[in-house]
């Protein structure tokens, strides 16, 4: 199967998609440093890092539009079909998707913040060892999805989508877990709390790198497998 | 907080389950595009219920091979578009359908195209009543050089379709009026169709044909001549008159097959490459040819 975006007799049309594909992927890597960074900052607990996440918020917004606006401008002047419709389709579709990431890094470094910034007692380490182990579980997620985006590999895509979901195992191990940590020391509940929240995040993470492949697959297949698990059950 | 857990723990259930159902349900992909060396025909080139079956048409000018062995059925009460670069085949074939290839020097066509039980290709059929049944309307709007009444009137007096003066106007207004084109003319029936805009005059082609009750209308690049407001009458018109007719649209215009066709055929130096429904052939064609000729990667 072809996944090449150029070739058009009106060559114009080739490079239109390829600065639109180069666009995605910048706002991709964005994206991702912007997730890593966030993780950090919770975890060095570094308050600096995270005035550099949300500065990258405001690039993340400002390709989005762009991006909004270049996909706008292909389909009034070049009415892609097949192929580059699908293209110009999954990249709308992803670019909705990375902001939504951009959202849940900066989630993530907000809650950094209210756990380090306040009188209390930082969260010790073995409070944070489910996030480390979820934030690396979902970096790695996102980094192969990112990587699936720009190469166009439905070998991997199909990979990953059948992978099994270790970032939900791990959330549940971290549920039952901080419980106990709970009722052995209830003043750590605001704690618990924000851990939570941002192992939710790290959820949200993996379902957005898991939507990133599956456009990947609309794209170059043509096969719709959204919500695959709701058409067959 | 256990309560919050316990609620974080259900809510986390609820999309687990539907993980689960996942895994179950694991995704293969079928994807593989058919390459371009392969010229078999693929999609569904049957419909149940055709009103045209052609099987194995061959159509040969002199020595040059035009149409190869293409089988396709045409629908009751739809619009199929062919599409496909010049020289591909795409009108001959058309023409195949009211034998119009007839009138060309050396051209040989083989094959069956079944229509209403019989082969149309067989010696003992008339062929005026089968180019009434089969009507075509061409590139260029080609009104008789006679009335706008009288281009109307000419088709079903020469075939009898009506007994007297009463019926026939009753014919003319109302194939004028299903063409969309009553209320532009009804005063100016007696100045002739020259007169007229083109878009007018391809309409008045399209009630010409529908005067003698056909069951198909061919159209050969309809609205090529045509400006954008008249093609998009045309095309309006089509979507009206399928529902009486089968309508048979040759078109270069992609756009416009994309627009009002059912299904698309896709044609590539006299074979048929790929049929399907016009959404299917748009958003996701089976064939490495019809992909590079409708997103614009041509050779």
């Amino acid at each position: 199967m072809s996944t090449r975006l150029e070739g058009h007799t009106f060559r114009r049309f080739d490079g239109e998609l390829y600065r639109l594909h180069t666009e995605v992927l910048q706002m991709a890597g964005l994206v991702y440093d912007q997730v890593q960074m966030a993780l950090e900052s919770l975890q060095q607990q570094n308050l600096d890092i995270v005035r550099i996440v949300n500065e990258r918020e405001s690039q993340v917004d400002a390709l989005e539009k762009n991006i909004d606006s270049a996909i706008t401008e292909i389909l009034a002047k070049r009415s892609p079909v097949a192929r580059d419709l699908r293209a110009v389709m999954a990249f709308s579709k992803a670019v909705t998707d990375l902001e939504r990431l951009g959202d849940e890094a900066t989630k993530i470094a907000y809650i950094a913040t209210t756990l380090y910034n306040n009188e209390h007692t930082n969260p010790s380490n073995y409070l944070l060892r489910d996030v480390s182990v979820m934030g690396k579980l979902a970096c790695a997620l996102l980094k192969e999805a990112i990587e699936i985006l720009d190469v166009l590999d439905l070998e991997r895509a199909e990979k990953l989508l059948n992978s099994h979901d270790d970032l939900d195992e791990e959330f549940q191990a971290g549920l039952r877990r901080l419980t106990t940590y709970v009722l052995e020391d209830a003043r750590n509940v605001g704690h618990i709390i924000n851990i939570v929240l941002v192992m939710k995040s790290l959820m949200r993470v993996g379902e957005h790198a898991r939507n990133l492949a599956e456009y990947a697959v609309y794209m170059v297949s043509g096969e719709d497998i959204r919500h695959t698990e709701i058409e067959q059950a | 907080m256990a309560d919050i857990v316990e609620i974080e723990q259900q809510d986390n259930q609820i999309e687990r389950r539907k993980k689960e159902r996942r895994k179950q349900t694991r995704i293969h992909l079928q994807t593989a595009i058919v390459t371009r060396d392969n010229r078999q025909t693929i999609g569904e080139i049957t419909v149940a219920d055709p009103r045209i079956r052609c099987t194995d048409i061959d159509v040969f000018y002199g020595d040059k091979h035009a149409v190869r062995n293409v089988t396709l059925d045409i629908g009751r009460q739809e619009i199929i578009a062919m599409i496909g670069p010049s020289g591909c085949g795409k009108s001959t074939f058309l023409r195949c359908f009211n034998r119009m290839n007839d009138t060309i020097e050396n051209c040989h066509v083989t094959g069956k195209i079944m229509m209403d039980g019989q082969d149309i290709n067989d010696k003992s059929i008339d062929v005026v009543p089968l180019r009434a049944k089969v009507g075509m309307v061409f590139q260029k709007p080609n009104p008789f050089p006679k009335s706008v009444y009288e281009n109307v009137a000419f088709g079903p007096r020469i075939h009898g379709l009506a007994k007297d003066k009463v019926e026939l106007d009753e014919i003319v207004v109302t194939s004028l009026k299903r063409a969309g084109l009553w209320e532009e003319v009804k005063d100016r029936l007696d100045q002739p169709g020259t007169s007229l805009s083109g878009g007018q005059q391809q309409r008045l082609c399209i009630a010409r044909a529908i005067a003698v009750n056909p069951e198909v209308i061919l159209m050969d690049e309809p609205c090529s001549a045509l400006d954008p407001i008249a093609t998009t009458k045309i095309e309006e018109l089509m979507d009206k008159l399928c529902a009486d007719y089968s309508i048979v649209i040759v078109t270069h215009n992609m756009q416009q097959a994309a627009r009002v066709s059912h299904r698309t055929a896709y044609f590539h130096l006299g074979d048929l490459i790929e049929v399907g429904t016009t959404e299917q052939i748009f958003t996701k064609p089976g064939h490495q040819l019809t992909e590079d000729y409708i997103t614009g990667r041509f050779g």
